[in-house]
């Protein structure tokens, strides 16, 4: 005798219960993908094709070569996707550098102005990216820094997110195991490096995920501290370069362009899922 | 009977078998406790009983009624959790409420504002708040009522989840080691509390849990569960005195029954690692597991030679921990304060079995019945007797 | 045992007094790079930003004068100005719910069951992880009037679809569309996160007691307890969208005729198009403004009605 309701719970579910949901989640995943689909689509498309607007997915002819061809032949976009590793990479490392020393100070050492220092941590937090870009494009500019990986790199290696993150991280962590290593006879900075640093790894690992998504794709930035068809630009400015660079006609290759500079994020997320999004999402899963 | 029936409930998570075919059945009104090491499967079983899960097959009946098919929900069942699970957002009069506000308001009554545009919705409201308070009176958690659970005591808790079975006069309490996250003093109140609550109300109670103290203070009947199946259901006093199986006799009694290979000799006379007993196995021969639990030995002049480890003083008692002689065997033995001398001041001792206290199982753990020699060397006698001696 | 007598170096200071002096060293010394870093690129380029606001600066020129408040007196006046920040309100309006609700309904849907969680979580996360540009470039070319399946689709069912993106009618509508595509998986997995930490003993609760449709259920148990995590999608959701900046750039330059003008856009052409860094300072003075009153709008008010105890 089975009753019109499942019981709640969801291991006893069948297959055929299941399937009003899966449908649906299908239906709007789909939806989702849509631009993906297209994106790949059209790249692989010859002009005629494209400007034929039918709603098939598959092109009759491959123009590969010619899409993908006028892409890498019109603008370095295998140096632009290395700017992306160099700055992304060099962003992190300097985030980390600065911020889990901190972080670990305020979470384990007593100090005076301790809580003044994450008063201001706090208020970091508070302003958003965008806000310094002025004066700092300013000073850079007086400096004549503009246009070098310096620039584009700098105003990002303090990360107050990233204080606030190992601050709590830190305070998690059991205070014994300072006192051990102090009783063993460690000094400060050797706690540092051989029992902080080695126990950050989960922290910092999520913390590289978010960093690198952020600035992987951030525009506002390189467009500003990169001027003329800099050989500097990260991949975002250099799918803006292209765009310009054809005029916006060129259907094809401008899914190329998007294609190529799309990749790289979307493979490494595909392949580590769930590292990313405890990445990304612990922007606060503390509330 | 209009208790709680249930006929060969099976269940298997995918590949696992996690009851194997429990078939139980009590009277109403009976307080009955489910326990068994963890994985046993006596939380699965009262989830089946409360509708939380569905058995894969088997029947469960309550008050005369059969439940099988119903979700939870119809089955007039309340649960008292582990955690207690009370709604955080809640203050206790609502948590307590909300099984009456459930069933006896509908959707549209129960909307915030357009509930109160319904004519009776205030009266019914009304007379659930009054239930409410009784509730509250008998657990003593009136002055609690507009509290939020996180601003509770364990023990506080523990009484909400409690008041929130008991509004609903239910079939059935179910209980899920509801003690199990009180410190060892709060749960001695407790279980006193819950004796008391049960005699007062009187609702056929199921009570989980994995100790077995707890199983043996509070319940009517015990079921004793291991993989699955129900080794026993008896009272305290015969799970305790008659376990059916060695897994039973090891479950229940602490400190834990000692366990020694014996032997069925000639007629039946039963010997413990080589030293002679008053017991026999009649009709039997061959290797047994005799148990004895620590309490049931004391020291004698005539009996089984031991090595005294290590000594406990508990005040109220002594533990002495020892290794027999011959076989290397661990041993515990209980003993009255006034031993303490003795014990400590001895490296070996001798221990005897009290009169009739010998348990016997076979290969396969089953109890073998055991009668004095007397009563064989009777028996033997042909001395005429209606009735079969049972074990001593 | 005799006593043995303290080596001379260790008898000196008291312990403690001495320990807090190393460890307040290390930890000054710690934190000296962030104290650099947070100093020259964070809290100076501030102050600095909220000075210039007050001045008519334009990079080249040779000196600066105060004007007080002029900048933002102009801005107000200023249509192109009003626009863009009604533009930016009305992008905020309608993805913040929009995001919220369909990131909350996709947790539901996704944790109503154990099949293909981590396939569709990936699904709806794409875009998170996705280069804005590139997709934004890739919905160009879906938004087409002409060639774009949307309206090739449209055309099939016999509607004629709108110009998306060139007509100023339905820019705004389209770009909104977008980031709601962009922030619903964020959202999702925070509403997933938040869904996972219920405990299943509440839900087993809810049913011995008689809620039984999942409508019950959701506004029993689940809505309630998910008020922190709502809390805290409101607050992310309202934030990201003010800052919307990569979609204009790459899509319509706010144009059609300032139709998609949008607070940073303009903030980005007053000061690196037009170079007149006073005003567009003050344009980042309201900007920074927006930001942390919707943050204070969190901690404060509703911060204290969601949380238990």
């Amino acid at each position: 005798m089975n009753p019109g309701s499942q019981m709640p719970g969801s291991h006893d579910r069948s297959l055929a219960a299941d399937l009003p949901r899966l449908a649906l989640l299908s239906v709007l995943g789909l939806l989702f993908l849509m631009p993906y689909i297209w994106m790949v689509s059209v790249s692989l498309k010859p002009l005629d094709e494209v400007w034929r607007a039918s709603m098939s997915l598959i092109p009759e002819t491959f123009a590969i070569e010619r899409n993908y061809g006028r892409v890498f032949r019109e603008v370095p976009i295998g140096r632009y996707l290395l700017n992306g590793a160099i700055v992304c990479f060099g962003i992190l490392v300097f985030q980390l550098a600065f911020a889990l020393p901190a972080g670990y100070a305020m979470a384990k050492l007593n100090f005076r102005g301790r809580e003044t220092l994450f008063a201001f941590v706090m208020l970091g937090l508070l302003i958003p990216a965008h806000v310094p870009a002025i004066p700092l494009y300013i000073a850079f500019a007086q400096t004549g820094i503009l246009n070098t990986y310096a620039a584009l790199i700098a105003p990002s290696t303090i990360s107050v997110f990233a204080i606030f993150m190992f601050r709590q991280f830190f305070r998690a962590m059991p205070d014994e195991l300072i006192h051990a290593a102090r009783m063993d006879g460690l000094g400060e900075w050797s706690i540092v490096w051989r029992i902080i640093v080695p126990n950050a790894w989960p922290a910092a690992t999520a913390f590289a995920i978010f960093s690198v998504v952020a600035h992987w794709n951030d525009l506002f930035w390189p467009l500003i501290a990169v001027s003329g068809k800099g050989e500097l630009a990260t991949p975002a400015l250099g799918v803006i370069y292209f765009r310009t660079e054809e005029a916006g006609d060129d259907f094809g290759a401008l899914m190329a362009a998007a294609t190529i500079t799309t990749i790289p994020l979307v493979a490494a997320f595909l392949l580590a899922q769930r590292r990313f999004i405890e990445g990304i999402t612990m922007t606060g899963l503390k509330g | 009977m209009a208790g709680i029936v249930l006929d060969r409930i099976e269940k298997a998570f995918g590949e696992t078998r996690v009851l194997k075919g429990v078939s139980l059945g009590f009277d109403a009104g009976a307080f009955v406790s489910l326990v068994g090491p963890s994985g046993c499967g006596k939380t699965t079983l009262l989830r089946i009983i409360a509708g939380l899960e569905r058995a894969d097959a088997g029947m469960v009946s309550i008050a005369g009624r059969d439940v099988t098919g119903l979700r939870a929900a119809d089955r007039d069942v309340a649960m008292v959790f582990q955690n207690y699970a009370l709604y955080p957002h809640m203050t206790v009069e609502q948590n307590m409420a909300l099984p009456l506000v459930m069933r006896r308001l509908s959707a549209v009554e129960r909307a915030p504002f357009l509930g109160r545009l319904v004519s009776g919705t205030g009266e019914r409201r009304t007379a659930i708040k009054a239930e409410v308070a009784e509730a509250a009176k008998l657990l003593s958690i009136g002055h609690l009522m507009e509290r939020r659970p996180g601003q509770l005591s364990g023990g506080q808790r523990q009484r909400v989840a409690l008041g929130r079975a008991i509004v609903r006069h239910p079939k059935a309490f179910l209980m899920d080691e509801p003690l199990s996250n009180l410190d060892a003093a709060l749960r001695h109140d407790m279980r006193r509390e819950l004796v008391d609550l049960h005699k007062r109300v009187g609702v056929t109670t199921v009570y989980v849990t994995h100790d077995q103290a707890e199983a043996m203070t509070m319940s009517d009947r015990v079921a004793v569960m291991l993989g699955g199946n129900v080794l026993q259901f008896g009272s305290p006093r015969e799970v305790y005195e008659q376990p059916a199986t060695i897994e039973v006799a090891k479950f229940i009694g602490s400190p834990r029954i000692n366990i020694l290979p014996g032997e069925a000799g000639a007629e039946g006379r039963i010997s413990v690692v080589g030293a002679a007993t008053d017991a026999v196995a009649p009709r039997t021969t061959g290797k047994l597991d005799i148990g004895i639990r620590p309490e049931h030995l004391v020291i004698a002049d005539d009996g089984l030679a031991i090595i005294v480890r290590h000594v406990e003083f508990l005040g109220s008692e002594v533990l002495v921990y020892a290794r027999d002689t011959s076989g290397g065997d661990h041993l515990t033995v209980r003993l009255d304060p006034q031993a303490w001398e003795r014990a400590a001041s001895h490296e070996t001792l001798t221990v005897a079995p009290q009169p009739g206290k010998l348990l016997a199982f076979d290969a396969a753990g089953n109890r073998v019945g055991l009668i004095s020699t007397e009563t064989a060397a009777q028996v033997q006698a042909h001395v005429p007797s209606r009735r079969v001696p049972r074990y001593v | 045992m005799s006593d043995v007598a303290l080596p001379a170096s260790l008898a000196t200071a008291p312990a403690k007094e001495r320990a807090g002096h190393g460890e307040a060293l290390a930890a000054w010394l710690l934190t000296l790079p962030a104290i650099v870093a947070f100093v020259l690129m964070l809290l100076i380029p501030t102050l600095a930003v909220v000075a210039i606001a007050f001045t008519d600066y334009e990079l080249g020129a040779p000196a600066l004068r105060y004007v007080g408040l002029a900048n933002f007196a102009e801005l107000m006046e200023d249509r192109g100005f009003v626009t863009s920040f009604r533009n930016t309100a009305f992008f905020v309006a309608v993805t913040t719910p929009v995001s919220i609700v369909g990131g909350l309904m996709l947790a539901l849907l996704i944790e109503g069951g154990t099949r293909g969680r981590a396939f569709f979580r990936a699904v709806f996360f794409l875009p998170v992880v996705s280069l804005m540009v590139a997709m934004a470039t890739a919905f160009q070319y879906m938004f087409h009037p002409t060639i774009g399946p949307v309206n090739a689709a449209l055309r099939a069912l016999g509607i004629v679809g709108p110009n998306w993106l060139g007509s100023s009618d339905s820019v705004m509508w389209t770009l909104a569309i977008i980031g709601v595509w962009e922030q619903v998986g964020f959202n999702m997995v925070l509403f997933l996160a938040g869904l996972t930490a219920i405990s299943r003993d509440l839900y087993a609760a809810a049913e011995v007691d008689g809620v039984r449709s999942a409508w019950s259920r959701f506004w029993t148990v689940t809505w309630p307890l998910l008020g922190p995590t709502s809390l805290f999608v409101l607050t992310i959701t309202m934030i990201r969208s003010l800052r919307v900046f990569d979609i204009v750039a790459t899509l319509t330059q706010g144009g059609p005729n300032k139709a998609s003008e949008v607070l940073l856009y303009t903030m980005y052409t007053e000061g690196f198009t037009f170079f007149r860094m006073g005003y567009s300072a003050a344009i980042t003075v309201v900007f920074l403004l927006a930001v942390v009153v919707l943050m204070l709008l969190q901690t404060r008010v509703l911060d204290r009605r969601v949380h238990y105890g």
